[in-house]
C-alpha cells in the first residue's frame, strides 16, 4: 500500500477555518478541540464517483425546471475544476444552489420577506467534461438580509459544491459577482485570510460565455487540491 | 442503499448536536465507505476483490428537526491500510451546516471489533477521546447509534486531512 499518493495540504490562510466570531453561527457549531491530523489512506484517495446514469441530464439549466420561465436576469456561469496544478478534473459531480432574482431561497427556513418564484427552485447539478470544464444557466441570485449582525446583507452569490476524485478533495464554495458593493462587508467572504484565494471566490464577467441576444455569461473556476509528487511514505504510528 | 446489496446490513442511527446541547435541524452528513468485501468502487483502489454491481458506497442524509439522522447501509469490510495492515471497518463521514464554511470529517467505526484497537487512524487519537469514532449498539439486528457531538466534554473527534 506503500504506493498510494495522497493529496497536497492547501496552503495556510487559503481556506476558511471552522471558527470565526464575526460568522456569528460558527460560534456554537465549530470544533472546540484541536483537529486530530491524519495522514491519506486508501480511504481519503478514494471517493464517490458519479455517471451520466446518476445525474439529470438536464439539471445544468435552472431556467427550465417548471412551466414557465423565472424572473430576473438570465445568466450563464461557467468554468473549469482544476486541482492546483493546472490538471483538469474530468467527469466530477458539481453542484449548484442559490436563492432567486428577488433573494428568497425555496427552503423551509427562509423566512425573508421576499417572494418565492414558482418557476425556480434554485437547485442545479452537471458532471465535468473531459477537460474538467462545466456550464451552468441560471438567473442571476438576488442579494438578501440575514441575522448575522445589525442590517447585514449577503452579496448575491451562487452556492458551489464538488466531489473532485476523493473523499479527500470535497469542497464546498460560494462564487460572487464582480463589483457587488456588499462583497467588502461580508463575513463570510472575509473568513478566508489569504487575499488572493479570497478574491478567487469573484467570478469575472465573460463575453465568450456570453450568448447574443439571451444571457450574460461568467466564468468562475474552482480549484482542488493538486497531487503529491511522490507516493506518500506511512509515518510512526501514535504520533499524537 | 440499493436493493440486492451484498453482506451484513445495518442501520446507524444519531443525532448532530451544537455547542448549547440543541439539535442541529440543518445538517448534512455524507458517508463513503467500502463494500461488504472491504473494496472501495473507485479505479483507485488496487485490491483484487469484487465491485458489489449495487453498491457504491456513497450515501447522504440530512438531518431533521430533532438533528437526527438514519442510514441504512452495509457493514464494510477491512481495508488495506498502512504497513500493510488492514484498517479497522469504518464509514469516511463529511459533516455539513450553515455556520460550517469548511466540513467537518470524522469516521464511523464499529463496536466489538478487535481491530480497532490496532487501527492505524484510530492510534492518532488520545485514549480518551477514541470513543467517539465508535458506534454505539443499539438494540438487535444490527442496529448502531452513532452521534455528532459539535463541543464540548463529549466532542467528537474531527480530523485534519489538509482539505
Amino acid at each position: 500500500m506503500t504506493s498510494l499518493k495522497g493529496f497536497r495540504r492547501f496552503a495556510p490562510g487559503t481556506q476558511p477555518d471552522h471558527l470565526h466570531p464575526t460568522y456569528v453561527s460558527s460560534i456554537k457549531r465549530a470544533p472546540t478541540k484541536p483537529l486530530v491530523v491524519i495522514p491519506h489512506t486508501l480511504s481519503e484517495i478514494t471517493g464517490p464517483v458519479f455517471g451520466r446514469e446518476h445525474i439529470n441530464l438536464k439539471a445544468f439549466d435552472l431556467t427550465k425546471q417548471h412551466s414557465g420561465e423565472p424572473l430576473g436576469e438570465r445568466i450563464v456561469v461557467t468554468g473549469r475544476v482544476i486541482d492546483e496544478d493546472g490538471k483538469p478534473v474530468p467527469h466530477t459531480l458539481v453542484e449548484i444552489w442559490q436563492c432567486n432574482a428577488a433573494g428568497r431561497y425555496q427552503h423551509r427556513v427562509d423566512q425573508h420577506d421576499a417572494p418565492l418564484d414558482p418557476n425556480f427552485t434554485g437547485c442545479g447539478h452537471t458532471l465535468t467534461d473531459s477537460e474538467g470544464r462545466y456550464r451552468f444557466v441560471t438567473i442571476r441570485p438576488g442579494a438578501y438580509p440575514w441575522r448575522n449582525h445589525a442590517n447585514a446583507w449577503r452579496p448575491a452569490h451562487v452556492h458551489f459544491s464538488v466531489f473532485g476524485s476523493a473523499f479527500a478533495t470535497r469542497l464546498v464554495t460560494q462564487m460572487y459577482f464582480p463589483g457587488d458593493a456588499l462583497i467588502p462587508f461580508d463575513p463570510i467572504f472575509n473568513c478566508t485570510a489569504d487575499e488572493t484565494a479570497r478574491h478567487r471566490l469573484i467570478s469575472h464577467f465573460d463575453w465568450k460565455a456570453t450568448v447574443p441576444e439571451h444571457a450574460l455569461g461568467f466564468q468562475f473556476d474552482l480549484v482542488l487540491a493538486g497531487r503529491d509528487a511522490t507516493p506518500w511514505e506511512p509515518p510512526r504510528l501514535g504520533g499524537r | 442503499m440499493e436493493s440486492g446489496v451484498a453482506g451484513e446490513h445495518i442501520e446507524i442511527r444519531g443525532r448532530v448536536i451544537d455547542g448549547d446541547g440543541v439539535p442541529v435541524p440543518d445538517a448534512m452528513l455524507e458517508l463513503w465507505q467500502a463494500n461488504g468485501e472491504g473494496k472501495y468502487a473507485h479505479p483507485e483502489d488496487p485490491q483484487d476483490k469484487h465491485i458489489d454491481a449495487n453498491f457504491r458506497g456513497f450515501g447522504r442524509v440530512s438531518t431533521g428537526a430533532d438533528g437526527e439522522f438514519r442510514v441504512l447501509t452495509t457493514k464494510p469490510g477491512a481495508v488495506p491500510g498502512p504497513e500493510g495492515k488492514p484498517q479497522a471497518p469504518h464509514i469516511a463521514v463529511s459533516v455539513f451546516m450553515r455556520g460550517l464554511l469548511r466540513r467537518l470529517v470524522t469516521r464511523i467505526y464499529f463496536p466489538h471489533t478487535p481491530a480497532n484497537d490496532d487501527d492505524f487512524v484510530l492510534n492518532y487519537v488520545e485514549p480518551g477521546r477514541r470513543g467517539t469514532l465508535i458506534a454505539k449498539v443499539a438494540g438487535k439486528d444490527n442496529k448502531f447509534e452513532w452521534n455528532v457531538i459539535l463541543q464540548g466534554e463529549d466532542e467528537t473527534v474531527f480530523f485534519d486531512i489538509g482539505l
